[in-house]
């Protein structure tokens, strides 16, 4: 059996491992949906930074679904470090990219179907956008993940599978707040420029992204690219360091 | 050819640690060894540097021709590693079926199934099971991989008499036959009944190296304690059976090669010895009495 095949074969048993655990539905599903309906429901008509209330609340509360899938999916490697259970897959066959690589599909797999649930949702309140639109808010959503993606292995690698719960719960609801998940810090000022460093506002602000339809500006690729490169440095380090002592 | 497992002058620390001290060996393919110690011995740590786990501070290790990480690469080892749980959300056949699922040449599920006795466990979550049932399970993990060699890290350690028995039937049918085995274990039966031959580690060294029988002969002798005042040592000495004979106060402790002949002989000489007491030596005691000292030379008893 070629590497491929072992790699695709252990990603559909982790994704099944994924579907299966309940915790994970009720943080990146079932909360963002909730508190979703709970408060843009009853602001349709306002505006928040020139974007109508119902479509800033929809990214932001898949900024902060999708931020939880994508985490948790690395962070379940403290799970499995805890249990010994690395080790056991460091002895097959198995590639240390794929067994990355699984985690980081199945957080992937989650956030899709947190976006498109909350994509229905917004559509329900009146979120209206052309199709390139839809297009480019999606393709920054994706690609505006790929830290967390990296965040959750290096928390994954750091944290023991007691504080890594809290860790993420607490982590992840820092980010969104920051990021502007739950409304907007500041529009302007000090505040707000130095909020632009946080990476979760640029999941945010997708969704503006999407109604001016253009991606992010240089500033939004260029910090997205730095927090990219240095969390993947990060988790290259946090694995090495572990494989050494385990 | 493939020229089965070889370690070259293998050496680890952990701090000032010396867990490996310089060891050299090799297994041809298709035989059962046995890593015989007591707790620290450097059996694991050993293991974990064959498997890829862990880096030799130095020496050499060779696997199949390959270095380990490669004959890991390959799907040509399979083991069972002392510690660690399983993972949950998976039941025990999906679980077992997904490690197969990563080797070249895996066993058929079913049958690993059935000759690990985890068959009636089989659609419960894998990691909702008893300390027993978790350890035949990580068993079948390491059987199903149908490696060329597989290597168990104490895969008795912690189980009941009877659990014991029951994993070496299972690894008896579980056609081995033709494969490597490397097993670490501290129970001296264990090494001989399974194994054709057995290395025996203390203080990360190598203290014996050969037949089951042979080092079973060595290790596998026993002492007799007895108050008896005033005997004459050098008279115990001769008595059949007895290798040594030492005296604590009123007591006296024999070292014996056959305990049986000593201690009828002992009874029929000193009829006023009290408080017999017959011990199989522990391993710890066994080693020292092979060693003498510490700085014992790798493979020198052997």
């Amino acid at each position: 059996m070629s590497g491929t095949s072992a790699a695709l074969s252990y990603t559909r048993y982790e994704l099944l491992r994924t579907v299966r655990n309940k915790r994970f539905f009720i943080f990146s599903l079932v909360f963002p949906l909730l508190l979703y309906f709970s408060i843009a429901a009853s602001h349709r008509t306002v505006k928040v930074e020139g974007v109508t209330f119902p479509l800033y609340y929809m990214t932001g509360m898949v900024s902060w679904g999708t931020m939880a899938a994508l985490m948790a999916g690395g962070a379940r490697i403290a799970l499995e470090r805890s249990a010994g259970w690395t080790r056991q897959m460091r002895i097959t066959p198995l590639s240390t990219w794929a067994y990355f690589g699984a985690k980081i599909a199945s957080g992937y797999m989650m956030a899709s179907v947190s976006i498109v649930l909350l994509y229905l949702a917004g559509i329900f309140l009146g979120v209206h956008l052309s199709a390139q639109g839809w297009l480019i808010m999606t393709g920054l959503i994706l690609v505006g993940l790929i830290p967390f993606a990296l965040l959750g292995i290096v928390l994954g690698h750091l944290l023991s599978a007691d504080s890594i719960g809290p860790a993420l719960g607490g982590g992840t609801s820092v980010l969104a707040l920051l990021g502007g998940s739950f409304g907007p810090l500041a529009t302007s000022g000090t505040l707000q420029k130095v909020l632009e460093y946080v990476p979760s506002y640029w999941l945010v602000q997708a969704g503006r992204s999407a109604l001016a339809g253009h991606a992010w500006p240089l500033r939004g690729w260029i910090i997205m690219a730095v927090w990219t490169a240095a969390l993947a440095r990060l988790a290259v380090r946090v694995y090495q360091r572990d494989t050494a002592r385990s | 050819m493939d020229d089965g497992v070889a370690l070259a002058g293998l050496a680890k620390s952990f701090g000032d640690v010396k867990a490996v001290r310089g060891i050299d060996v090799e297994i041809p393919p298709g035989e059962v060894v046995a890593l015989l110690g007591p707790n620290g011995a450097g059996k694991t740590t050993t293991i974990d540097m064959i498997l890829g786990l862990q880096r030799p501070d130095s020496g050499r290790i060779s696997v199949f021709g390959m270095t380990p990480q490669d004959a890991v690469r390959a799907g040509r080892v399979g083991g069972m590693l002392q510690t660690g749980a399983l993972i949950g959300e998976l039941s025990v056949r999906e679980l077992i079926t997904m490690v197969a699922k990563l080797y070249p040449k895996p066993l058929d599920v079913e049958h690993v199934l059935q000759v690990t006795h985890v068959h009636d466990i089989a659609d419960r979550r894998a990691n909702k099971l008893s300390g027993g049932q978790s350890q035949r399970v990580r068993f079948a993990v390491a059987l199903v991989s149908n490696p060329d060699l597989l290597v168990l890290d104490e895969p008795t350690v912690a189980l009941d008499v009877e659990s014991r028995r029951d994993f070496w039937v299972a690894m008896r049918s579980a056609a081995v036959t033709g494969k490597t085995v490397l097993f670490a274990t501290h129970y001296l039966e264990e090494a001989d009944e399974f194994a054709d031959r057995i290395i025996l580690m203390a203080r990360g060294k190598i203290v014996a190296d050969g037949p089951a029988t042979e080092i079973k002969s060595k290790v596998g002798s026993r002492t007799i304690r007895a108050t008896l005042p005033g005997a004459d040592l050098a008279r115990l000495e001769g008595l059949p059976g007895v290798t040594a004979v030492d005296s604590r106060g009123e007591s006296i402790v024999l070292s014996c090669n056959d305990s049986d002949r000593a201690l009828r002989k002992l009874l029929e000489e000193y009829p006023e010895a009290q408080d017999i007491e017959v011990r199989g030596a522990g391993l710890e005691e066994a080693f020292l009495l092979l060693t003498g000292d510490h700085e014992a030379q790798p493979g020198g008893v052997g």
